[in-house]
């Protein structure tokens, strides 16, 4: 007798395909192919006789055609003139603006916030606490509609800046914040301006030259040479000599009141505004979580070590806490950047022509290719989010090697 | 594999089709209920009142073909719809018959196919601002901050306008009419535009509409119609003679309080006897009872009862009748002949 | 002894001093208010900024809520009775109350249904959510959904419990046939299931009117019902797809994960407001010609996709944190695959993944308020729309806003605070 029972050998029996492990598997997999297979004919039959009946058909040739509407923030050229496939790169970078100041902002404030959440105030750990709680706890959209209803209802219209009884008037002159957005002034680069714009940028490479130098004379000699002061004057002598000495090549295009509205200057409009400070402050409280928790992670035996170093409490955190934090905290920080743009198309809700509103809104409604136009933003978000867990899989490698 | 299953399933929906498009009457009758698409709200066009029953002039058309279908007017299924959603909820079924305000164009009607049945208002796309503004004419409008509702025709009427007269604006892309009235009201945008009645019915929710005023100029011809879809006539057939009897009604003098004596027998008018089905069998051409265009009549009156009730001088509204009048009081309603 | 010592020492205690408090500058509210508010310049300066800003608020939300006005009709008039003062108009949300809740089309008459529904719903979920409630209120929790559906919906109660009596023979089928295989009692309690459901249909089709409640078309529903609905219905249906689709992405058949990894991953790689269009504009193509699949349920079908495919993903945590001893005790008992999840893989990793699923939870329902942007009218679309846009209403923002931050904030924040109970409750029993 053999003490391993051999596989039954010999005649094949139909019920081997659902009871003996090796088969089963296979069949499983067989019929789960062709349930889908069934799902997707019976989808596409319904679809095809729905368009037929319908007398519609699928067809992509309407991005060629021209658009017909006005969008009223278009950071490339676009006229009503131009075609479908134009608008929605339009909405396309719009989209992508709107993220990438989102981004910024959100992660200032979070990664403010989540250290003042470990702060030794009192105080302000609570109103901290307060704010994450309740920006977290309530629809983005709901605060998207609140910052738009400032706009509206709070902040004064061109109209009342204008005339001998105005109700408002600019700050300083130079800025104003009206209820469709914000005017400040614009720099207007004239003839010459490339050499100071070059200076500014010589200085900024000279800044970090000076730190690394100063860096070295402190590990290579023991020499403490201050940076803040002369990298201050770095900053701004170079640039501010060379701007009078090319004769005030750059000046300012101070925003003014023509007509119906204010003119030049840079506008930023309510919907984008409210917008990206509504995702902001949203995200900034799930962001400020993960740093909290991402600080946490870091044993207190780090900090302690460092402090009986002697380093000061701001170096503890910038050179021992946060380095180590940062590993924890990018994965989720990253994901949350992820959240925020796919969040970004909320546009909609008030009026901000992204993707959603070109391609998805106005495009969609204007030529009937729901079908289309809808495949064509999905594609379009789903390829955003593959590359960003592209670029999240190699941050995980990168760290993972250094962890060595 | 899938590509082959996915012609068989072509060729059997070519087959099926042709039976699948034809049977919105029945599938009205079978359903005991008519699902119109209307607006989201539009005071005098289609609004829910107090007590969430829909009125207006669009869903005086609803109710008159409902009844003349199933006998009831109140066997209708308001669906809001705007102006992204309301053609594919008819194209793809959900509703049988839109009355929205929709304006009749070439594309709409051959490449999104669908059958317009009529215009039961003719209208022209105005401009409303602020009186304090002191506009006087929308070419004063450059750099205009305007409001402006997403997948209209007045959107593109819109850019051609202000393309045409070489000056600039600064669209605000609104979803539906309700959300225009706050940008509106507080100054966000300093013009609003949409259809002419659209902005009289808009004006006239207002606190004070005095307060505002529409300008001289209309842009463009935006003639407003019930439209249902391509390729099945009969129902468009229901669809365009309820509208025309409720036309005919009028310039025959038939009203909602005169028409059940005047349809308990035949009398001396013959094309009053045809149309309120005492001779003749057009009711049983369409597929209706003989007595469709009474019940159609009697759901909410004649066209020119429609109009004064819901969106006449005597209503906030205020609309003249205009273009809309009867042709042989000036205005454009032509019905053909019931024959 | 003590003479010689009298002669060194000129004095020596030989008693203890009873404990002195310490000086006020070390003890009580003070001490504390050094260590916790005004320990350096940066903390004071710190300190002094939020009392500013606390200030600031408390000073400019206190006359507007000490004066609110509760019981105007309109904007206009509650403005005149307030005369030039600051102060809220609550009077709108009182005068919308109904319209909040329940949307402006859902028969008034008809009110208490929801309430009630919410009420039981508060009972059948307690099972759920506390562990130590009777478990015998399990029992409603089964039948709650039947319940529920027939409160909202109306209709004959025949309906639901037609659904419930083909679940139940479904049940039964299951147990008679899992002794064969879990997947024969899979599939003999599906065909039974359909079957009774099938063939008992044709009972409240005959008898609508037994046990009947008015019929409401989900197209009335509306207001923070319609969030509630959407939320409560959409989570619920999404656990088992979960469930599914995590296992799925977890098998060793490559047909069965991909097609799970693909579903999952393009569920979220694209926003949920796409998915809405796709349930307002495209989804009904999908359908068989003449069928007529209502918005709400359209829009269940897509949520209910969107978040499945998230608590996917954290079941999938969950999964991927029990040790492989756990797998493989399941192996070397002769349990077979549908056996060794059921009664040790997922019940462990169910339990892991809790907080997980409720967050997701938290996130789903604050997400509902997205149907807005189709002209659905939740509260945040009531608010927008024809609330906002009446005559009687135009203006009255921080009222209507504050309200529906306040309502989602409670909902919200107690669930949370729930699962962080949840989790420290598991935590201890789980070292
Ligand atoms: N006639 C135009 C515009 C129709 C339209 O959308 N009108 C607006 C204002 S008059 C409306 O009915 N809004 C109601 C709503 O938002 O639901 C078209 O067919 O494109």
């Amino acid at each position: 007798m053999s003490t391993i029972s051999d596989p039954p050998s010999g005649s094949f029996q139909l019920s081997m395909l659902i009871n003996d492990t090796r088969y089963r598997s296979y069949t499983f997999q067989f019929i789960a192919l062709i349930l889908l297979i069934l799902a997707f004919a019976y989808l596409g039959y319904n679809l095809l006789a729905n368009l037929q009946a319908a007398g519609l058909n699928i067809s992509y040739k309407f991005l060629g055609e021209p658009a017909g509407y006005d969008i009223n923030q278009t950071l490339i050229d676009y006229t009503s003139q131009s075609s479908h496939w134009r608008a929605s790169l339009v909405g396309v970078l719009n989209t992508l603006l709107v993220a990438f100041l989102g981004c910024i902002m959100a992660t200032v404030i979070g990664v403010v916030v989540g250290v003042l959440r470990l702060s030794n105030n009192w105080l302000v750990r609570q109103l901290m606490s307060i704010y994450v709680e309740i920006f977290r706890n309530v629809p983005v959209l709901i605060w998207i509609l609140i910052i738009m209803a400032v706009f509206i209802a709070v902040l004064p219209q061109p109209r009342d800046f204008r005339g001998e009884d105005a109700t408002a008037s600019m700050v300083f002159g130079a800025f104003a914040f009206t209820g469709r957005g914000f005017y400040s002034p614009a720099p207007v680069f004239g003839p010459g301006s490339g050499v100071v714009v070059a200076v500014f940028l010589a200085s900024i490479a000279g800044i970090f030259a000076f730190r690394n130098y100063a860096k070295k004379a402190l590990y290579d000699r023991g020499q403490l040479i201050p940076t803040l002061w002369p990298s201050l004057a770095i900053f701004f002598i170079p640039a501010i000599l060379a701007f009078f000495v090319m004769g005030r090549p750059i000046t300012l295009d101070l925003p003014s009141l023509q007509g119906f509205n204010f003119q030049g200057g840079i506008f930023m409009r309510n919907s984008l505004i409210a917008l990206w400070f509504a995702l902001s402050i949203y995200t900034a409280a799930f962001i400020a979580e993960n740093v909290r928790a991402g600080i946490l992670a870091v044993s207190k035996g780090q900090t302690e070590a460092a402090a009986s170093l002697g380093l000061r409490p701001g170096r503890i955190m910038n050179l021992v806490v946060l380095p180590q934090a940062l590993r924890v905290i990018i994965p989720p920080l990253i994901s949350q950047y992820l959240n925020l743009t796919k969040n970004s198309s909320l546009a909609i809700a008030v009026g901000y022509m992204d993707l959603t509103g070109t391609l998805g809104g106005i495009t969609l409604n204007q030529t009937g290719r729901a079908i289309e136009a809808i495949f064509l933003l999905m594609l379009f978000y789903l390829a955003i989010s593959l590359a960003i867990s592209a670029i999240m899989n190699v941050y995980n490698n990168a760290v993972k090697l250094k962890e060595r | 594999m899938k590509k082959i299953a996915i012609l068989g399933a072509m060729t059997v929906a070519g087959l099926s089709a042709g039976v699948a498009s034809a049977a919105t009457l029945d599938d009205v009758k079978a359903r005991g209920k008519l699902n119109c698409g209307v607006t989201t709200g539009l005071v005098g066009f289609a609004a829910p009142n107090a007590n969430g029953e829909w009125e207006g002039f669009d869903v005086g058309v609803c109710r008159a073909v409902a009844a003349a279908v199933l006998g009831d007017p109140t066997a209708v299924e308001f669906v809001p719809t705007t102006g992204k959603t309301r053609f594919t909820a008819l194209a793809s079924g959900e509703i049988d018959l839109l009355a929205r305000n929709t304006t009749w164009t070439f594309s709409r009607d051959v490449d999104l196919g669908f059958e317009f049945v009529g215009i039961n208002y003719y209208d022209g796309q105005g401009f409303m601002v602020p009186k304090e503004l002191g506009v006087s004419s929308a070419k004063e409008l450059d750099g205009a901050t305007v409001c402006i509702q997403t997948g209209t025709t007045t959107e593109l009427n819109l850019a051609d306008f202000f393309r045409a007269n070489n000056i600039s604006y600064e669209p605000v892309p609104i979803e539906t009419n309700a959300e225009a009235q706050p940008l509106y009201l507080e100054g966000a945008c300093d013009v609003y535009t949409t259809d002419a009645s659209g902005l009289a019915a808009t004006r006239a929710a207002f606190e004070n509409p005095g307060d505002h005023v529409v300008l001289p100029e209309i842009i463009s011809k935006e003639p407003l119609g019930p439209l249902v879809r391509h390729g099945d006539n009969q129902w468009g057939d229901i669809a365009r003679w309820t509208l025309n009897a409720l036309i005919a009604a009028e310039e025959l003098g038939v009203t909602s309080a005169n028409v059940s004596e005047l349809a308990s027998a035949a009398g001396s008018n013959p094309e009053i006897n045809r149309l309120l089905g005492t001779e003749g069998t057009l009711g049983a051409m369409l597929g209706l009872e003989a007595d469709w265009a009474v019940k159609a009549i009697m759901a909410g009156g004649n066209y020119g009862e429609l109009f004064e009730k819901n969106i006449g001088e005597n209503t906030p509204i205020g609309l003249a009748r205009g273009l809309n009048a009867l042709w042989t009081e000036g205005g454009l309603l032509y019905t053909p002949p019931f024959r | 002894m003590s003479d010689t010592h009298a002669q060194t020492v000129a004095f020596v205690r030989d008693t203890m001093l009873p404990e002195q408090p310490p000086p006020a500058s070390e003890a009580g509210v003070i001490k504390w208010m050094r260590e916790n508010l005004f320990k350096g310049w940066f903390n004071s300066i710190l300190t002094l900024l939020s009392i500013f800003f606390i200030y600031k608020i408390v000073s400019g939300a206190y006359p507007w809520f000490a004066n609110g006005i509760w019981n105007t009709s309109s904007l206009a008039e509650c403005r005149e009775m307030l005369d030039g003062m600051t102060g809220a108009c609550f009077s709108v949300l009182t005068e919308r109350w109904n319209q909040l809740l329940f949307g402006f089309t859902y028969p008034t008459e008809a009110y208490w249904r929801p309430t009630l529904a919410v009420v039981l719903l508060l009972v059948a979920i307690a099972p759920v959510l506390y562990p130590k409630a009777p478990r015998k209120l399990m029992l409603f929790t089964a039948i709650y959904p039947f319940l529920a559906f027939w409160l909202i919906w109306g209709g004959t109660l025949l309906t639901p419990l037609m659904v419930l009596v083909g679940l139940i023979a479904g049940y039964f089928a299951f147990k008679k046939f899992e002794r064969q295989s879990f997947a024969m009692g899979m599939l003999a309690g599906l065909v039974a299931t359909v079957v009774v459901i099938w063939a008992g249909g044709v009972i409240p089709a005959a008898m609508p009117d037994v046990l009947a409640l008015q019929a409401i078309p989900s197209r009335d529903l509306g207001g923070f019902m319609l969030n509630m609905i959407l939320g409560t219905v959409c989570v619920s249906l999404s656990l088992p797809l979960g469930i599914m689709l995590a296992l799925g992405r977890q098998s060793s058949m490559p047909i069965i994960k991909w097609m799970c990894v693909v579903f999952i991953e393009f569920i979220r790689g694209v926003p949920l407001i796409t998915l809405l269009f796709v349930a307002n504009v495209v989804l009904a193509y999908f359908f068989p010609p003449g069928s007529n699949i209502d918005l709400v349920l359209r829009v269940i079908i897509m949520i209910t996709m969107f978040s499945s495919a998230y608590i996917a993903e954290v079941i999938r945590g969950g999964l991927a944190a029990l040790p492989r001893g756990q797998y493989e005790a399941g192996d070397s008992l002769g349990l077979d695959y549908a056996q060794s999840m059921r009664f040790i893989i997922l019940p462990q990793a169910l339990k892991i993944s809790i907080p997980g699923i409720v967050n997701v939870a938290v996130g789903l329902f604050k997400d509902t308020t997205l149907v807005s942007v189709i002209s659905m009218f939740d509260l945040v679309g009531m608010i927008r729309g024809p609330i906002l846009a009446s005559t009687e209403w135009n203006g009255v923002y921080w009222e209507l806003w504050g309200f529906a931050v306040f309502v989602f904030f409670i909902v919200c924040f107690s669930i949370s605070k729930y699962s962080q109970w949840l989790e420290r409750q598991l935590a201890t029993d789980h070292r």
